[in-house]
């Protein structure tokens, strides 16, 4: 029988990760930087034909920070993630990583496609976990982990199945190496998707609704999973998720959206204790 | 009847040549169908217009014409243009072509058909276009063309028939052969009918296993295959003597159910 219960004992660090971490998941300052931020939307708009989801978007996560969007359906929130990871094109402005932009940039007042390949360059900073995980069904477990630390980064086999282990065990799967993702549930093949993303020793963590697609008693694990990254590590996560103890728990900072506009944003002890706006009051009463 | 088949014996050798003309065009003729299938079918599905416009021009160019004035071009105005082909060239080259561009459009189809979410987490990886097509996309959609591939190769042995009008003299010329020295037109075209059909059983049955091959790379096997419907038969026995309890997270048959994301 394979774990139920992901909590490690020894919170080692993972390979990915820096050593600046917050010493508690559930900080609610986020970490001061004279960095430039992780990520920054400049003026982002974005639509799907003649319908707008985003209208002058204008928001930084600093490096570190853990920020959680939430809002009802549809009002642009897995968008900006998909923006960020470069699976939707911006219909105008500008996003930027680490300072750099990211597919457009601004040269001589005009607005220029970055070449694919330095746009790929890029994103290899950039991990996300689906809702779906998405794991590769003709590849083992391990294939799946170790395809883009090699290929990507260009690391030797050895060094990437030695990592790639090393994130299983983390994830409670270290026996599961060898298996086809088909054999697993849901619980098990998400845990194998995050470690598949973290392998790429990624600065920034977008997670889409990752409990979204599972069993309620295997949520647990999943969860328990992305609480040890977020204690452990320092990367910048930006995620969207439904579960609001765990948004509260491990955020620094929550946006609400409404209409593709952020309507407000604070600690999760603003937001979810004592919201400004009528309308984040009415969705937080109806998901809580 | 036993004449017909003293005369089948004595013409054996005859027919054996034309089986190998039939076999030579189909098997040769398939490798080339294939190969123009994964060009223009990967071409038909690439972002670049000047890629795809010109793959699309050409399949629904070699669709959309018979194969038979094919052939008649490349034997007959080929050699006006100064281009001189052997006939059996000619032969494969019309079957490749014709039944190639058919196969394009199952490639093209495949590829498409392989969940976006597959795609999008070799994106999410940075993966290099070609890694992704290689290494992801290609080795799933392969799984969902080789039924379609079966049937248009199957399609191209019987569309072989036609190679005799260009002097070559392959299966259906020998059976025609064979019935003028029997006088039997029963008989000798029931030959022909067998000979075709165990040829297309091989082939069918080569395709079964390449299918098999695929699907099983995938952690999944065919709807309903042999082994499915055993294991169901094996699963029935065993819940009625031992602890359902016993069994794994994702089930003893968990195989057929699919792979988290939809097809």
């Amino acid at each position: 029988m394979p774990p139920t219960e992901n909590t490690p004992t020894n919170p080692s660090p993972y390979e990915t990760a820096g050593t600046t971490a917050p010493s508690t998941a559930s900080a609610s300052v986020a970490p001061s930087s004279s960095a430039p931020p992780a990520i920054e939307f400049k003026d982002v708009e974005k639509s799907f034909g003649s319908t707008t989801v985003l209208k002058n978007l204008n928001f930084t996560v600093a490096p570190g920070e853990r920020v959680t969007l939430i809002g009802p359906s549809g009002s642009g929130k897995t968008t900006i993630l998909r923006l960020v990871m470069t699976l939707e094109e911006l219909t105008g402005g500008y996003i930027f990583v680490d300072g750099k932009p990211l597919t457009f940039e601004e040269r001589d007042g005009k607005r220029v496609e970055l070449p694919k390949k330095q746009t790929r360059a890029m994103t290899t900073r950039i991990g996300m976990v689906f809702q779906q995980f998405n794991l590769f069904p003709n590849m083992t477990v391990l294939d799946n982990i170790i395809e883009a630390p090699i290929h990507v980064l260009g690391k030797s086999k050895d060094e990437a199945v030695k990592e790639a282990k090393a994130l299983l065990e983390k994830v409670g799967l270290g026996e599961k190496a060898d298996a086809h993702p088909t054999r697993l549930s849901g619980g098990q093949q998400q845990r194998v998707a995050i470690a598949r993303a973290l392998a790429m020793s990624p600065e920034i963590l977008l997670l889409d609704e990752v409990t979204s697609a599972l069993d309620p008693e295997l949520v647990g694990d999943v969860l328990a999973v992305l609480r040890d990254i977020a204690e452990t590590t320092d990367i910048t996560m930006l995620l969207v998720t439904h579960e609001m103890q765990f948004a509260r728990d491990v955020s620094h900072r929550v946006m609400m959206f409404d209409g593709g506009q952020v309507l407000e944003e604070g600690t999760p002890d603003q937001i979810f204790n004592n919201p400004s706006h009528e309308r984040t009051r009415s969705f937080l009463s109806s998901v809580l | 009847m036993t004449d017909n088949f003293t005369s089948l014996l004595s013409f054996l050798p005859q027919l054996w040549e034309g089986v190998q003309t039939t076999l030579i065009l189909t098997i040769v003729g398939s490798i080339g169908a294939v190969i123009i299938a994964l060009i223009l079918g990967l071409a038909m599905t690439s972002e670049h217009g000047w890629v795809r416009i010109p793959a699309r021009i050409v399949v629904e160019f070699f669709r959309g014409t018979s194969l038979l004035v094919q052939l008649f071009w490349l034997f007959y105005v080929f050699p006006l243009l100064g281009v001189d082909l052997e006939p059996m060239a000619c032969g494969i080259g019309a079957l490749a072509l014709n039944y190639g561009a058919y196969s394009a459009e199952v490639v093209r189809s495949s590829i498409k058909t392989v969940a976006p979410g597959q795609w999008e987490a070799a994106i999410a990886l940075s993966l290099s276009p070609s890694r992704r097509m290689i290494r992801v996309i290609f080795p799933q959609a392969w799984a969902l063309m080789i039924p379609s591939l079966a049937t248009l190769l199957i399609q191209l042995l019987k569309g072989t028939a036609v190679v005799s009008f260009i002097t070559l003299s392959d299966l259906t010329d020998k059976i025609t052969q064979l019935r003028q020295s029997t006088n039997e037109t029963y008989f000798a075209f029931t030959v022909g009918l067998i000979i075709y059909f165990v040829i297309a059983w091989l082939i069918q049955e080569l395709m079964n296993f390449l299918e098999r091959r695929a699907t099983a790379a995938l952690g999944r096997s065919r709807p309903n295959s042999r082994n499915d419907r055993r294991q169901a038969r094996r699963d029935a026995r065993m819940s009625k003597s031992t602890d359902p309890g016993s069994t794994s997270i994702a089930g003893p048959n968990s195989g057929n159910i699919g792979y988290g994301g939809p097809l």
